[in-house]
């Protein structure tokens, strides 16, 4: 058995995986990273619309700061989210996008002057102003109150990937490409590295290491629909689970792009609406403002994606040989903003559709995209309970989504997790915590484990296609546990899986060809993902609220008071039917901003007791601080952080090195 | 205006296709290069992800093949489509013609069938050519407000950021196919990329000590299949002729 030994073995090549790794490379130690392609090929990079971050240099951008950034953030995840973790997440986001910008990213930037903009199907003329000309600029998306996305054209992934995996290689980083890890090495309560298969010798291989980070994305692969490229598989958030120690948070947690074409499923970018395209229906009307009169088609995805299922539900659909969809309409925005800020867009409906969307109108429906829920860590990115492993990005549930992710979040948190996480991986290796000590036994148990399972997929009595188990598990995901559920369907999905979850037990591929061995690889891959996918409907089956992405037609209301907790999914023994789900509670007498409704969306809920003595805490500490600030009126800014630091202290949590405040051109007066 | 209907393109007859796919697998010390056939019943808008997925589920799940953002932005899946390199994802069957070959990309390292390591190649592109910015100073202040840049020239050095390292520029290169050491178009681009970055410290001199000589921009026969393959349409020819013109000048 081949053992590579290094300090930190980092399991995927995307965003936050290089970043976390250029993190703890810079701290003094050794790093590895394993991705299963090439690491600009990621699906990072796939992202286009932009990276939130409270920059606040444009003129709709103007007042804008880390509280707004913060208060949508929450609001978006319908209060689902960790609050110290959002801090830290809104606080590091301005230092993100510019570390990236001195890295050479080619942020698009604010041209002062006069400038035609597209507002609610309206054409409007903004001012910039001299002073913030060459700054970042930034475009609208949804469920937020300034304009705060910033962005390279519609290709803002792509741009953030080549730089930052150009930097890990000027940092001389190793990047071990086509190489998977099948399990996680570990004794229970320590994580030791992983046993890893090669994807194009089939050589299998030991990685030992001191720390161990999940970064392999999203499962959004678990669905038929979806905008996910083919390697989110979820197989880092599966190695996790089937250690039977660590926990998955929140896996019903599931977000719906509103915007996906139909019916390849390929995303077009939030972007669209943020720029000022609209959704119309079969009778090319202007549908959203009849349900959402505030925010329109810039409600959060959750809201968007739901109203756009119950307008077809209601027969307003567009009808088509595959389905029924809807129209995305960016026409008005013209042919030269198209050309230059919209051009991914442009080259997909162009492929894909042979349209052209100056001139022509995009069909469009909701299909999966983004997984809230993922590996639980705590605030430092460490499972508590399995030492050693740590997770960022997509793929873990460090809870800054809670129930819905908005728009330009996501690449954000990816950089932001793997700055604030590889100091907290380096500061676990430096202390005693750090050391390992890991018999060759141990390593032979995991190693020979999987071997095993890998030799079992030639036995000629089984008759099981993975590929068509894939395939009916994709089914059983995108019709019964999508956008809006119910007991029926999820418990019909539950039976479903678990008779697929018997049939994988006999898949037969010919495992012992040499080389990749594709049929291989979707034998193992699927396993796992039926337990994934178990974890995501058993948890929405139990969950009996509705909350962001997760809407239950027989549970309509969000209930605080029975569900302002986040599920956490285990798989203790191999044997076990389904996953064992336990409940950690969200304390309301600590959060900033105590439960409240989101300003789009359902109106209704059941309140938790503690929402309205938390809220009277909180009313009290505004009305001491804008008391104080009335007598000493030259001190705003800094009773700002005073009344911050009352409510909810939180900049003790941040690496020292990403404690700073953040300048902005202007100060709101 | 119901009579609205989805705007893919109508195909009077779906067709029976006929691939015939370059096979081999070198970590079979068996495996001999031979072309199979394969029949696929066409369907409405389908692309060669989804024909190849096909044969790979129904008939023969042996057959290797990349995607994997499957909506062309990722460069995973060039391969020779009837001899010309594209991106496999988003060819669509309706424009091929019955007889669809399949060959993988030359210049590269065959891993098996249709799958090359592009990985490989341009991971050492990129630390032969240090493909990074070249900071000024080492520490950044992340707390101050960021360098201001003028906003056309963010848009331009946009414009060559977008390659996205398919590697279809290097197998429709003369050159690339006769010296293994040639940088080709996306070597030339990406140091034309960080020359218009005032970011960068490099002056023409260090970029001239690695693309100054036949492995790099004085190699080009311009030919330009490069720019003809490009599945981005980057403007690579003037990128070769500009770098060739600054390279010339930087040893006066």
């Amino acid at each position: 058995m081949k053992i590579i030994h290094t300090d930190t073995l980092v399991l995927g090549g995307g965003l936050a995986g290089l970043r976390t790794a250029i993190g703890v490379k810079r701290r003094g130690h050794d790093v590895i990273v394993l991705s299963l392609v090439p690491p600009k090929r990621s699906h990072s990079a796939a992202a286009q619309g932009g990276m939130q971050a409270s920059l606040g240099h444009s003129n709709k951008g103007k007042g804008d700061n880390e509280t707004i950034h913060f208060s949508d953030t929450v609001k978006g995840s319908d209060w689902g989210a960790d609050q110290d973790v959002v801090r830290m997440f809104v606080d590091t986001a301005p230092k993100a996008v510019r570390e990236l910008a001195a890295w050479g990213v080619p942020w698009n930037r604010i041209q002062q002057g006069n400038h035609q903009s597209v507002i609610d199907g309206k054409h409007v003329t903004l001012t910039e102003t001299a002073e913030s000309h060459g700054l970042l600029t930034a475009r609208n998306f949804g469920g937020t109150q300034k304009w705060r996305t910033c962005y390279v054209s519609d290709g803002t992934g792509h741009s953030m990937l080549y730089t930052m995996s150009n930097q890990a290689i000027a940092n001389d980083i190793p990047v071990h490409e086509r190489m998977e890890a099948l399990s996680l090495i570990h004794d229970g309560k320590r994580c030791y590295g992983a046993i890893v298969r090669n994807l194009m010798t089939g050589e299998l291989l030991a990685y030992i290491a001191k720390s161990t980070c999940i970064a392999t994305g999203g499962f959004g692969r678990l669905y038929r629909s979806t905008t996910n490229a083919v390697i989110n598989e979820g197989m880092g958030a599966a190695l996790a689970l089937e250690t039977g120690v660590a926990a998955l948070g929140n896996m019903e947690a599931v977000q719906f792009h509103p915007t996906a074409i139909f019916p390849a499923g390929i995303l077009v970018t939030e972007g669209c609406r943020g720029d000022g395209g609209l959704l119309l229906d079969a009778n090319l009307h202007r549908f959203m403002p009849d349900y959402e009169p505030e925010k329109k088609e810039l409600a959060s995805r959750d809201v968007v994606a739901r109203w756009m299922e119950t307008h077809i539900a209601k027969g307003f659909g567009v009808k088509s040989r595959f389905g029924d969809h809807l129209w995305l309409d960016i026409r008005l925005l013209g042919k030269e903003h198209i050309e230059t800020e919209l051009r991914e867009v442009k080259e997909i409906c162009q492929y894909f559709l042979g349209i052209d969307p100056v001139t022509d109108l995009i069909p469009v429906r909701p299909a999966q995209h983004y997984s809230m829920g993922g590996v639980r860590t705590n605030f430092t990115g460490q499972s508590p309970t399995l030492a050693g492993m740590f997770s960022v990005g997509e793929a873990a549930c460090w809870d800054m989504h809670g129930f819905n992710r908005l728009g330009g979040n996501s690449v954000a948190e990816t950089v932001v997790s793997g700055m604030i996480v590889s100091e907290y991986i380096a500061d676990f290796m430096e202390s005693p915590e750090g050391e390992i000590s890991v018999s060759s036994a141990l390593i032979e148990k995991f190693y020979k484990k999987e071997q095993c399972l890998l030799a079992s997929f030639n036995n000629k009595d089984h008759t099981e296609n993975p590929f068509m188990l894939m395939r009916e598990m994709q089914e059983i995901m995108t019709n019964n546990v999508a956008i809006f559920r119910d007991e029926v369907r999820l418990q019909e999905a539950v039976d479903k899986l678990l008779e697929l979850r018997k049939r994988a037990s006999k898949i037969y591929v010919e495992s012992n060809a040499k080389g990749a061995n594709p049929a291989l690889v979707a034998a193992y891959r699927v396993q796992r993902m039926i337990k994934l996918a178990l974890c995501v409907t058993y948890g929405a089956l139990e969950r009996k609220e509705s909350r962001g992405a997760h809407s239950r037609q027989d549970f309509p209301l969000r209930n605080d008071e029975d569900w302002l907790k986040r599920t956490l999914a285990t798989w203790p023994k191999e044997q076990d039917e389904l996953p064992t789900l336990s409940y950690e509670a969200l304390d309301i007498t600590q959060m900033e901003m105590a439960p409240g409704w989101r300003g789009y969306g359902n109106k209704d809920r059941i309140d938790h007791p503690d929402t309205e003595i938390r809220q009277a805490e909180i009313n009290k500490i505004n009305q001491q601080f804008s008391q104080k600030h009335s007598n000493q009126s030259d001190k705003k800014s800094d009773d700002s952080a005073n009344m911050q630091e009352a409510l909810m202290p939180y900049k003790h949590l941040l690496p020292p090195s990403l404690q700073g405040d953040n300048e902005r051109l202007m100060e709101e007066k | 205006m119901s009579n609205l209907t989805i705007p893919v393109k109508q195909i009077d007859a779906l067709r029976t296709l006929t691939f015939v796919i370059f096979r081999h697998n070198p970590a079979d010390p068996n495996s001999t290069p031979t072309l199979q056939r394969y029949t696929v019943e066409e369907a409405d808008s389908m692309t060669l992800f989804i024909a190849l997925n096909e044969i790979r589920e129904n008939q023969d799940p042996t057959l290797q093949f990349d995607f994997v953002c499957r909506a062309g932005i990722c460069g995973s899946c060039a391969m020779l489509i009837n001899g010309k390199p594209a991106l496999a994802c988003r060819s669509l069957t309706k424009n091929l013609p019955n007889e669809i070959y399949l060959a993988p990309l030359p210049g590269f390292s065959l891993i098996g069938d249709l799958s090359v390591d592009t990985g490989k190649w341009m991971r050492g592109m990129s630390e032969r050519l240090e493909t990074w910015v070249h900071l000024q100073e080492e520490s950044i202040n992340l707390s101050k407000l960021e360098e201001r840049m003028e906003p056309k020239l963010a848009n331009d050095i946009y414009e060559l950021e977008r390659c996205i390292e398919c590697g279809c520029c290097i197998s429709a290169c003369g050159t690339a196919q006769m010296r293994d050491d040639f940088i080709g178009a996306v070597g030339i681009n990406q140091i034309a990329r960080f020359k218009l970055d005032p970011r960068d410290k490099r002056t023409d001199g260090d970029y001239y000590t690695v693309i100054g000589d036949d492995s790099g921009v004085f190699g080009c026969m311009t030919l330009l299949g490069c720019e003809d393959m490009c599945p981005k349409e980057l403007p690579l020819a003037q990128q070769i002729a500009y770098m060739r013109k600054k390279m010339a000048l930087a040893t006066l």
